[in-house]
């Protein structure tokens, strides 16, 4: 249907809408030659290592405090009024303050994926502690258990199916903020692609751009899923 | 276990004040000892100052309300758009297999698109007036409604489906009669998570895409470095955000009831 709205009839001119043949060229020249200061697994590259060293750093001390939260009530009064302030922020609104702060560099992004990934693992550890039922906290207790063994044995496999859930939603809200962000300002990644390929009205460009932010995004969530997989036996 | 213990509610309020007290402390000693300049950070009086003046100024050619009333309308656009698409096409796609696999592979390459990555189409399809916007808002709120809808038409039991047949129901009636009322629960919980990511890819697309609005209004704030206009911004749309939620979940306990009766 593609070809045949494009190439052969021209339903659709290629100025907006590219054929695939079109495209493909595009991929090549990416690909080849480079395309907006990178070829395509530079920009690949930029993105992904900025998601995940974002991710990871963001996430574990989101369910660091979502379990600290979970497991002490003064904790969770104390955090929670700032929490539920800062909650309804998009993650995309602290774009321009990211770069007001810290110019259009790599520090940006990394503050904009910070907050992206934070608050869902937070909620979802949170709840996840929440979730562990009074009877199982207090075989626990009876059984005489240390606190150490509590946490390992207890708290963490009993969260850990939501914990997961709050790491995919951290995962999509942070790649979704740093493409937003590289659209806004940047040199390199994914979204400078779309961004340069916006500016040239290049649609073939722009499409390439698209599908590998779907690939990549795509990807990473699987890895992921096999992660869930391995961390969770239990659960698959 | 003994920290788990409810609190009582003399150390409730004395646990909850000492952390908003610590974050707007804090933020004051980072202003006053200077350790970053006011002009990045200016201390929380002056947000709220500024955010009331600009309700009444205009900054970028309009009030921060008229801003608000044209990112609203985009939103309102973008999210009614997917509504009137998403929920008749998730209920074609439960009653008849061929809309299902039709539609399925076509739907699952696009979901993977994150929505502000059409910003660039948006842009060259229709502008960055109304249209551009309302693309990416559009795909941000609809694979939630389409989901939702579908997973609960599908879920309804098929006797019904059976006996609204045999009393000689059209494909249409089956929809609008059936279907419809049946899975409304599961389409209005859709309706909130697709009002939330329409609300964001909405803030996402001004920021690069529009001449008015929320967003447009903080990249202006952003590229003058006033960072008490920036923070206005995120206030406004954390407030209409939190505003949308809110509606949207009377609506959800409305539409629980609703199943009951």
């Amino acid at each position: 249907m593609w070809f045949g709205l494009t190439e052969w009839t021209g339903a659709i001119s290629s100025a907006r809408f590219p054929s695939p043949t079109e495209a493909w060229n595009s991929f090549k020249i990416i690909a080849l030659q480079g395309y907006g200061n990178g070829k395509l697994y530079q920009h690949v590259l930029q993105s992904v290592i900025l998601v995940t060293s974002g991710f990871l750093v963001s996430s574990s001390l989101g369910i660091l405090l979502g379990i600290l939260m979970g497991a002490n009530k003064k904790i969770e009064a104390f955090v929670n009024p700032i929490f539920l302030t800062l909650r309804p922020i998009p993650p995309l609104a602290w774009i321009p303050l990211a770069i007001v702060w810290l110019g259009l560099g790599n520090s940006a992004k990394i503050m904009v994926i910070f907050v992206a990934a934070f608050v869902p693992s937070v909620i979802n550890t949170y709840t996840g502690v929440r979730s562990i039922e009074v009877p199982q906290r207090e075989a626990a207790a009876m059984l005489g258990i240390s606190r150490y063994a509590y946490y390992r044995e207890v708290l963490i496999p009993g969260a850990l199916p939501l914990i997961f859930t709050g790491l995919r939603l951290s995962l999509q809200a942070s790649w979704t903020t740093l493409v937003a962000a590289e659209l806004v300002g940047a040199t390199l990644g994914l979204g400078s692609i779309l961004n340069q390929a916006a500016q040239d009205i290049n649609p073939a460009m722009i499409l390439v751009g698209m599908i590998s932010v779907a690939l990549s995004g795509w990807l990473m969530t699987q890895i992921l899923a096999k992660a869930e997989r391995y961390a969770i036996p239990w659960r698959a | 276990m003994a920290d788990q213990e409810r609190l009582n509610q003399g150390e409730f309020i004395l646990w909850t004040g000492l952390g908003i007290t610590s974050f707007v402390g804090f933020w004051y000693i980072f202003v006053l000892l200077g350790v970053v300049p006011k002009q990045f950070l200016p201390p929380p009086h002056e947000v709220v100052v500024r955010f009331v003046h600009l309700l009444q100024e205009p900054f970028s050619g309009y009030t921060l309300l008229a801003h608000i009333a044209s990112s609203f309308q985009r939103f309102l656009y973008g999210f009614l758009l997917a509504v009137v698409i998403g929920v008749p096409l998730g209920l074609l796609m439960a009653l008849s297999k061929y809309a299902n696999q039709l539609f399925t592979p076509f739907f699952e390459s696009i979901r993977f698109v994150a929505p502000i990555a059409w910003v660039p189409f948006a842009a060259l399809w229709f502008g960055t007036g109304i249209g551009g916007p309302i693309l990416v808002i559009f795909m941000g709120a609809f694979p939630p409604v389409l989901i939702n809808t579908y997973r609960g038409a599908i879920h309804v039991d098929r006797k019904y489906l059976e006996a609204a047949r045999m009393l000689g129901a059209g494909k249409l009636r089956l929809m609008t009669e059936v279907l419809f009322p049946a899975s409304i629960p599961s389409i209005v919980a859709g309706l909130r998570i697709s009002a939330g990511l329409g609300w964001q890819s909405l803030v996402g697309a001004e920021l690069i895409v529009a001449s008015s609005g929320v967003g447009y209004m903080m990249v202006k704030g952003q590229a003058s470095i006033q960072t008490d206009i920036v923070m206005s911004g995120m206030i406004a749309i954390g407030l209409i955000g939190l505003l949308i939620d809110v509606l949207l979940r009377q609506a959800e306990k409305l539409a629980v009831h609703y199943k009951e009766v």
